[in-house]
């Protein structure tokens, strides 16, 4: 099962070409990822061998469906050009698209969003500005490195690549379902609350580990999800307790406006919706073990 | 990145958004020859980027010229909550007839646009939306669709403003959603949006917030940032490409993503509270790749603060192995020592992550003068937060 990706899942590298898109579609590949073509409009019809596999470069991401079968892909564009390819996903109805690209124009993302709404949200997006989405052992969309851990029973959502990084890896020893990096933009496609809602249905996660940041209202808002309709174990994170107000730290969403958007606030929320929050990344882990271990 | 009122002045008149005769001024003399130009009674306000000007004392009325210069001598220098005042706008006195709110600004929650509107303006529209809800409209912008005539003729209804100035107020927030969208902006905010006795709706104090990630296709926003009020280690840091935001403490904070950086400054925070009250002296992130010349750049901006009395090197490998990290932090020392740089202050080193066994060794065997390995995080800021309290 995992959520969002599995053993069957094809996927294509928009912005394959590119120094980044090359560099981590050898990485995917060397993962075990089934990747499966790319796509570049000036470069459609060449082939190209990235780790050691042939790859077709389509002219489209519809022309790249329909000679691969993919259902995945993952986009590595500038972010000028960044709106135009995802919609370009979003009207071939790809069924995901995991939009790596840092530094997009919140105008474009939600412009996109916009688009896919119309279009009956076809395609699940992932980010922008996003480490991708890892379900370990079977496949790896994005630039989560495989080598941390392997399979197991914990699902982790995140705004955080690096935080992402660092809890797989406190966690390796009991190894993840999957793990879904939702980026650190103000507007994003998949978010806390849908990747909690498939973590819950999915028979191979038993325990949810939760990263949030400062910066709008997310986690509020999935505390208010998990008191509903979360019955796993979930256990949360902030950072950016010590961020001042006004100054955006690093992720174009981390900033606190005023008094909202504090970490303090989002931890509050999560504990009275029964969420443990640890204080430091370790703290979480060794939490989420304890849980672990109890069921 | 927030706009000066005067800033946002010029924007709206660029979008032909109406507004009042006027201009900025530094100096006493230039608002006296500002509020000769304009004629009559002007305003003398404030440029800081913080609200509550007026009862600060920012904002005066001038009845000519002489007058206009003394205003602005005593507002300008004045510290408004913290923001030190370096500009008036000095602008034609209004006639008020009513006063409106208008905004168009990011919704995060819905990842869409969202119009705020009301027909109770010139106060803080939070109050308002909290006394009296049902004066305050919310409407939902498509980002598609945007704001034509008949849409923002629905918003003037919605935001209950009189009929008598609907189709004038319509037309400029069509101008106002052109503004928003041209400019790549997060937020346009118009209190008050004034209707003057002949009716005309004019745009009498605004916001605007534009969106950072935009500049590559908004050229003429870099020159809007305000050089004379950034932090000097920021603007320094800023110059050599790093996302480096200045704080108040005593522990230099090096890191790679967003979120592991922020986290590091908590958990630095936290072990403060056990070492004098040290805490973070700043966020740097320097990425995923943590390259000799991002890590040497990186210690050149920390060490350049005065304030720093021990530095924090706080890198998970993840897509760069730790050995990598471990010969950029080895390589940064020599590019420094070449550069006649001297490293003062004590680091304190945690690698974790892909091969971070050998990247302890490369850290070890270089012996850098005042490398301490500590290998959690935890323990690692703990160490950090000690050392800076010691040299505090």
């Amino acid at each position: 099962m995992a959520i969002f990706l599995n053993e069957n899942s094809k996927i294509i590298v928009q912005g394959m070409t590119g120094s980044e898109g090359t560099k981590h579609t050898a990485r995917m590949l060397a993962s075990g990822a089934n990747v499966v073509g790319g796509v570049n409009a000036r470069k459609a019809g060449h082939q190209v061998e990235i780790g050691g596999k042939q790859l077709t470069v389509f002219g489209t991401v519809k022309e790249a469906m329909a000679e691969t079968g993919a259902d995945v892909s993952v986009l590595f564009v500038p972010p000028k050009f960044a709106k135009d390819a995802v919609i370009e996903a979003i009207d071939a109805e790809i069924p995901l698209a995991v939009v790596i690209t840092e530094g997009i124009p919140v105008h474009d993302s939600a412009y996109f969003w916009a688009h896919a709404k119309a279009k009956g949200n076809k395609t699940r997006i992932i980010g922008p500005n996003c480490p991708g989405v890892i379900s370990p052992g079977k496949s790896n969309a994005g630039i989560i490195p495989a080598d941390i851990t392997g399979p197991g029973k914990i699902g982790l959502v995140s705004k955080s690549g690096t935080l992402t990084y660092q809890l797989m890896y406190e966690l390796r020893d009991i190894g993840f379902s999957t793990a879904v990096g939702i980026g650190g933009d103000p507007v994003i496609g998949t978010t806390h609350i849908d990747a909690l809602e498939a973590f819950e249905a999915d028979p191979e996660t038993s325990v949810i580990v939760m990263i949030g940041e400062i910066g709008g209202d997310a986690e509020e808002r999935a505390a208010e999800f998990i008191k509903a309709n979360v019955t796993k174990p979930v256990v949360g994170y902030v950072a950016g307790f010590t961020a001042p107000e006004g100054k955006t730290m690093g992720h174009a969403g981390a900033i606190v406006s005023g008094s909202s958007g504090t970490a303090a606030a989002k931890k509050e929320a999560l504990e009275a919706a029964g969420v443990k929050v640890g204080k430091t990344p370790s703290e979480t882990a060794e939490i989420a073990r304890e849980l672990y271990k109890s069921l | 990145m927030d706009l000066y009122e005067y800033q946002a002045r010029d924007i709206f008149a660029a979008h032909g958004v109406p507004v009042l005769p006027g201009s900025v001024a530094a100096t006493p003399e230039e608002a006296r020859a500002a509020a000769e130009k304009i004629g009559g009674q002007v305003v003398v306000k404030a440029q800081v980027k913080t609200g509550g000007r007026g009862k600060a004392g920012g904002v005066k009325l001038a009845d000519n010229p002489d007058e206009a210069r003394e205003k602005a001598e005593a507002i300008l220098g004045l510290d408004i909550k913290g923001h030190i005042t370096r500009k008036v706008l000095v602008a034609q006195a209004s006639d008020i007839a009513e006063e409106y709110y208008f905004s168009f600004l990011l919704d995060r929650a819905n990842r869409t646009f969202l119009c705020i509107a009301s027909a109770e303006g010139g106060v803080e529209i939070e109050q308002v939306a909290k006394e009296k809800p049902e004066a305050v409209a919310k409407i939902q912008i498509d980002p598609i669709a945007g704001v034509d005539l008949v849409k923002a003729r629905e918003i003037a209804a919605e935001a209950k403003y009189p009929e008598a100035i609907r189709d004038a107020a319509a037309e400029v927030i069509v101008k106002l959603w052109e503004t928003f969208v041209a400019e790549d902006a997060t937020l346009v905010e118009v209190n008050p949006m004034v209707r003057d006795p002949q009716d005309k709706i004019i745009a009498l104090d605004g916001k605007v917030t534009l969106d950072d990630n935009a500049s590559f296709r908004q050229p003429g926003h870099a020159e809007l940032v305000d050089v004379q009020a950034e932090d000097p280690l920021e603007a320094k840091a800023k110059a050599k490409d790093l996302n480096y935001v200045k704080l108040d403490g005593q522990v230099g904070i090096i890191g790679n993503g967003a979120g592991l950086v922020m986290s590091t400054l908590d958990v630095v925070a936290y072990a403060g509270e056990k070492h004098g009250g040290v805490k973070p002296a700043n966020f740097l992130d320097i990425g995923g790749g943590a390259s000799a010349d991002v890590m040497a750049a990186g210690l050149e901006v920390i060490l350049s603060d005065p304030d720093v009395k021990s530095v924090f090197v706080n890198v998970f490998g993840g897509i760069t192995a730790c050995d990598a990290v471990a010969n950029g932090i080895v390589q940064a020392f020599k590019l420094l020592e070449e550069r006649g740089e001297q490293i003062t202050r004590p680091l304190v080193v945690r690698l974790d992550g892909n091969n971070a066994d050998e990247g302890r060794r490369i850290l070890d065997e270089a012996k850098l003068p005042g490398v301490q390995r500590v290998d959690t995080m935890d323990a690692a800021a703990d160490k950090a937060a000690e050392l800076a309290n010691a040299g505090v």
